[in-house]
């Protein structure tokens, strides 16, 4: 074993950790925006902490592509969850709240809320 | 490296732990959260299998692999919202 073993291989331990975590939030949480919540930052730090690991094995010349790697996903992993949630809250889907009535219930399907206003007008 | 190759195989597991949110939905949205983070994982287990083997070349299969996992995830949400601009 390389003298950064013991180091990648925390990393790595700390890496499954979070993915777990992630994992957990994205099969109990209530709605899509709490599990995209859940996964976007969860899965983000177990994904940054697992490239590290590999990093440190590797060393040298796989460490320039692995750092590339990881501001990659550091860029593109919020920027994905923000994208589909804010599709999800354009197509009307109310995000669960305590009080609303409905079961916490994780595969329930999520209700769409109020009518939102139309361009048409209120007259007619 | 046993400890990376073991760490691969654990987040692999926990990738198909993904898998039931992605069949039971119940919204387009949460489907595509779900292909994300098992893209995501994907890509960990690539970098570890890289190292463990000592093979950086497999470290480029990892990087087209985010960027794709990338563009599955904006172009479904576009595709979602018929309007377009979800960024």
């Amino acid at each position: 074993m390389r003298p950064g073993g013991v180091l990648a291989a925390g990393l790595a331990v700390g890496s499954v950790a979070f993915t777990l975590v992630a994992v957990v939030g994205l099969y109990r949480l209530p709605d899509l925006y709490a599990r995209a919540h859940a996964t976007s930052k969860a899965d983000t730090l177990g994904a940054l902490l697992g490239l590290g690991a590999a990093g440190v094995a590797l060393g040298g010349e796989g460490g320039v592509k692995l750092a590339l790697l990881a501001v990659f996903l550091l860029a593109t992993a919020p920027t994905a969850a923000h994208a589909v949630v804010r599709a999800a809250h354009d197509q009307g889907i109310e995000p669960w709240t305590r009080g609303d009535g409905r079961a916490r219930d994780p595969d329930a399907e999520p209700g769409t809320g109020p009518e939102r206003e139309s361009d048409g007008g209120a007259d007619g | 490296m046993d400890a990376l190759l073991l760490a691969a195989t654990a987040l692999v597991l926990l990738g198909l732990g993904a898998l039931p949110r992605l069949v039971r939905g119940p919204t387009v949205g949460d489907r595509v959260v779900a292909v994300n983070a098992l893209g995501t994982t994907t890509v960990v287990v690539i970098a570890l299998v890289a190292a463990a083997l000592e093979e950086p070349g497999f470290l480029d299969v990892a990087l087209v692999y985010a960027l794709l996992n990338f563009l599955l995830s904006i172009g479904l949400a576009k595709f979602a919202v018929e309007r377009g601009g979800v960024l």
